[in-house]
């Protein structure tokens, strides 16, 4: 019975993912684009340690552990170029 | 006890899908690049270890209800470090996309002042130009 709250907490997540995609995908400049990337990668891992409850494993909580190490270092990249062009 | 944890997880639950919720928006909804990284980086990572809160109220309940089980205690303190991970990783590159957008020549649209650029005028002088070449 509790674990629908994680489930809707989850759905909710994802739904907020597709909406924050229409300013990655409209975003005027690059920066937009990369802070909406940003917000989604935030939202990803969010979910992604709920799911572990609803999935009663551990390993989802350390793909989301790398998950959130690797887009930090694709942000810091993507602001680097952006510096330099 | 367990009806506590219970209304304690949803109320954490709660509140981190609704700080999620007014960080999306106001990504879609704000004026400039800053005001939407103010938005991600702020709202959105007080979500996250809200609803994080929530998931570690769960395992408790795991814990205390069950009899000791090494899996539960693993998945909590893996929960801890990816919200560590998440809270430096956000705040941290959040500051790295401000300073190459500043850097890009975009400037904030509704700003009072731009202390970065005051530092950098008093710092050295000739660094502006410097960097508007380059």
């Amino acid at each position: 019975m509790i674990l629908r709250l994680f489930t809707f907490a989850g759905a909710w997540m994802a739904g907020l993912m597709a909406v924050v995609s229409w300013r990655l995908l409209r975003g005027p400049t690059l920066a937009d684009r990369v802070v909406a990337l940003d917000a989604v990668n935030t939202l990803v891992v969010a979910s992604m340690l709920l799911g572990a409850v609803l999935l009663h494993g551990t390993w989802m909580v350390d793909v989301a552990i790398i998950y959130a190490l690797l887009s930090y270092v694709g942000t810091l990249y993507i602001a680097r170029v952006m510096r330099k062009d | 006890m367990d009806t506590v944890l219970d209304i304690l997880m949803a109320a954490a639950l709660f509140v981190g899908l609704a700080f999620n919720t007014l960080g999306v928006f106001g990504i879609l909804r704000f004026p400039d690049v800053y005001t939407r990284l103010h938005a991600d980086t702020k709202a959105t990572t007080f979500g996250s270890v809200f609803t994080s809160l929530a998931v570690l109220m769960w395992l408790l309940r795991q814990w205390v209800g069950a009899d000791f089980d090494g899996a539960v205690l693993q998945q909590a303190i893996h929960t801890v470090v990816a919200v560590v991970v998440l809270a430096v990783t956000n705040a941290t590159g959040g500051h790295a996309i401000a300073r190459a957008v500043w850097h890009l020549g975009i400037r904030p649209a509704h700003a009072v002042c731009d202390a970065l650029a005051a530092d950098k005028a008093k710092a050295e002088p000739e660094a502006g130009k410097k960097e508007g070449e380059a």
